[in-house]
């Protein structure tokens, strides 16, 4: 019942039921710039989830004899060890985890308080919206660095575990509020469908009529930000690494292994060179990605 | 025009006013403070440089302090640089991370409009993936990976410009061509993509059909009738996306080792500086809301339609 009004609609927004889903699908598979990156994705995803239990090293063992070798096949150290004495290769495979779980942990927590604010917010509308968008507007006007550094002192510890919870939590509480925009924007666009009028005459109480009927509509420009933002999220590691707030030793991330790679430019180039290109490749990959989606989704710029 | 201008300076001052709270609330709520120390010090002592800072006051009384101390200008003592005043603190970084900010915002204005033009016109062909895939790699590489690589070529490898440090003397300006280089690259790379998308759109309006069907030379079309509307987007992301870099920016400063405010601010967070951070998230919102309001008045004057509201 609801595809049928929906595809009638005068201008047919990002998704309309099932068929534009479909749709969508095969315009980003006929991408071959997004098919590539989507394989480059799995595969990354793959080594970081198997590359620790099938590489030779392990990524905390230190080796003292063999302290900042270049590249080489003695000892399989293929892109040599840290100044620590611990194999690059390794390292590097466990940094790439922790990056995209970052990446997608923190994404989840920006989602869920961004859509819910801004699809609230958007939907009742009048004061309560002004109120809500405004303490938004507040929040952007305060530095990131401010926050995140705030948020991951508020709570100090010294388990690596839960430092990295802590960045995945202090991320996402800074960037659900440009997730919230989008969706309030979105949801204004859409509360006076006809399927929301026909919702509320079947007797839906307003939250049901927000999480049911508003947020799968608006689903497609938040799937097309949320992967945009993953990559940005891994900067921001990088970033709160270089500062002294990112992954705690003994792990590690793309982020981490940069930043103590540009320290040791000049003497071991190639502790910067390798996660650097990883990270290049993770990013590209995440970002043409993105780039398909939203010419999948949104079809109207090509 | 101009009393929207002012109604929306007067409301910024209550909006100041938030943020300033807000933020010190929050920044007192992180435990520890300037004083803690790895050494204990004798408690008496400690009481008396809490009490000279008015630190062992409640929370409320404290901002009341503070507050008032806004009022006449002064933004408070350092609390790790003990001979200094924030204002002192401040206007010696400011100048240096402003400059470097401007330099690259309007360097990324110029190059990334002319890129973003050159590919919307070239849409689909070689030159549009060639902008677009140097937009791309622009966002993936951050300064932190750009900066040092930049410093090994330039300055160790081939010897051709200064890698770090600033001398306000006589060649100052070339110790800035680095940094400025390396904090425009991803702003080139958001400015171009922002402005093929605006310039694809624009160029498939009706006005423009119509400029066509009028007859007008290309060239006309494009730079009279196209550029106007599809530079707006550009307007709205540079005002605040200036003061994000005009704040100072920690990995630059650090990297090239210049004076700015952005590597203060950082290192005065972690060691509870309350004045000094309080004092540079007031400049960098004051900063936002300033550029805001100017982007917003750019519209109204490039946008005629945009004036009725």
């Amino acid at each position: 019942m609801s595809d049928i009004l929906i595809d009638d609609a005068p201008q047919p927004l990002a998704i309309k039921g099932r068929s534009l889903w479909e749709d969508a699908r095969r315009r980003l598979m006929r991408n071959p710039a997004a098919v590539t990156s989507l394989y480059v994705v799995a595969i990354l995803v793959l080594i970081a989830i198997f590359g620790p239990f099938l590489w030779v090293h392990k990524y905390d063992t230190i080796f003292r004899d063999s302290v900042a070798v270049a590249p080489t096949f003695t000892n399989m150290h293929l892109l040599g060890t840290d100044t620590e004495g611990r194999d690059m290769v390794a390292r590097l495979i466990f940094g790439l985890g922790i990056s995209l779980l970052v990446g997608l942990a923190a994404t989840v927590v920006a989602l869920t308080i961004g859509v819910t604010y801004g699809a609230v917010a958007g939907f009742i509308g009048g004061w309560l919206d002004e109120g809500m968008m405004r303490f938004v507007d507040v929040l952007y006007s305060i530095p990131f660095v401010f926050f995140v550094i705030v948020l991951m002192t508020v709570v100090q510890t010294d388990s690596p575990v839960t430092n990295l919870m802590l960045i995945f939590m202090a991320i996402g509480a800074v960037e659900w509020l440009t997730m919230s925009r989008i969706v309030r924007g979105q949801t204004i666009a859409l509360r006076k469908k006809e399927f929301v009028e026909a919702a509320r005459a079947a007797g839906a109480k307003p939250l049901e009529i927000v999480f049911r009927h508003i947020v799968p509509n608006v689903l497609g420009p938040v799937v097309v930000f949320a992967t945009l933002n993953v990559p940005v999220i891994i900067l921001a590691e990088s970033f709160l690494s270089f500062i002294g707030l990112g992954v705690q030793e003994p792990l590690t991330s793309l982020g981490r292994l940069i930043s103590d790679g540009a320290r040791q430019m000049i003497n071991a180039p190639w502790m910067l060179m390798s996660p650097a290109v990883t990270m290049l490749v993770t990013l590209l990959a995440l970002n043409f990605l993105g780039d398909g989606l939203r010419d999948a989704l949104d079809p109207k710029e090509r | 025009m101009l009393a929207q201008a002012v109604r929306r300076l007067l409301l910024a001052i209550p909006t100041l006013l938030v943020i300033v709270a807000a933020a010190f609330v929050l920044m007192h709520l992180a435990p520890g403070g300037p004083f803690t120390k790895e050494r204990q010090m004798p408690p008496e002592i400690e009481r008396r440089l809490l009490a000279e800072y008015n630190l062992d006051q409640p929370i409320h009384v404290q901002l009341g302090h503070y507050l008032a101390g806004l009022a006449r200008g002064d933004l408070g003592p350092s609390m790790t640089y003990k001979d200094k005043d924030v204002v002192d603190i401040i206007s010696e970084g400011a100048p240096t991370s402003a400059i470097l900010g401007l330099s690259a915002m309007v360097l990324a204005l110029f190059i990334g409009c002319s890129l973003g033009i050159l590919a919307a016109l070239r849409q689909n062909r070689s030159q549009d993936y060639l902008v677009m895939a140097f937009a791309i790699a622009g966002v993936c590489l951050p300064p932190l990976v750009v900066g040092p690589i930049m410093q090994l070529l330039f300055g160790v490898q081939w010897g051709i410009l200064p890698s770090q440090g600033l001398h306000r003397d006589e060649f100052g300006l070339v110790y800035l061509l680095l940094p400025v280089l390396t904090l425009s690259l991803p702003l080139i790379a958001i400015v171009s993509r922002l402005m093929r998308a605006s310039m694809i759109e624009a160029l498939r309006s009706n006005a423009i059909r119509t400029a066509r069907a009028k007859g007008l030379p290309e060239g006309r079309v494009i730079w009279r009738h196209a550029l106007p509307i599809a530079i707006l987007p550009i307007i709205s992301y540079a005002g605040p996306a200036l003061a994000g870099v005009m704040a100072g920016s920690f990995v630059i400063e650090t990297v090239f080792a210049l004076p700015g405010i952005g590597k203060q601010f950082v290192l005065a967070a972690q060691q509870r500086d309350y004045t000094l951070v309080m004092g540079v998230v007031l400049i960098y919102s004051f900063l936002i809301i300033l550029l805001n309001l100017g982007a917003d008045l750019m519209y109204r004057v490039l946008d005629p339609r945009s004036r009725t509201a």
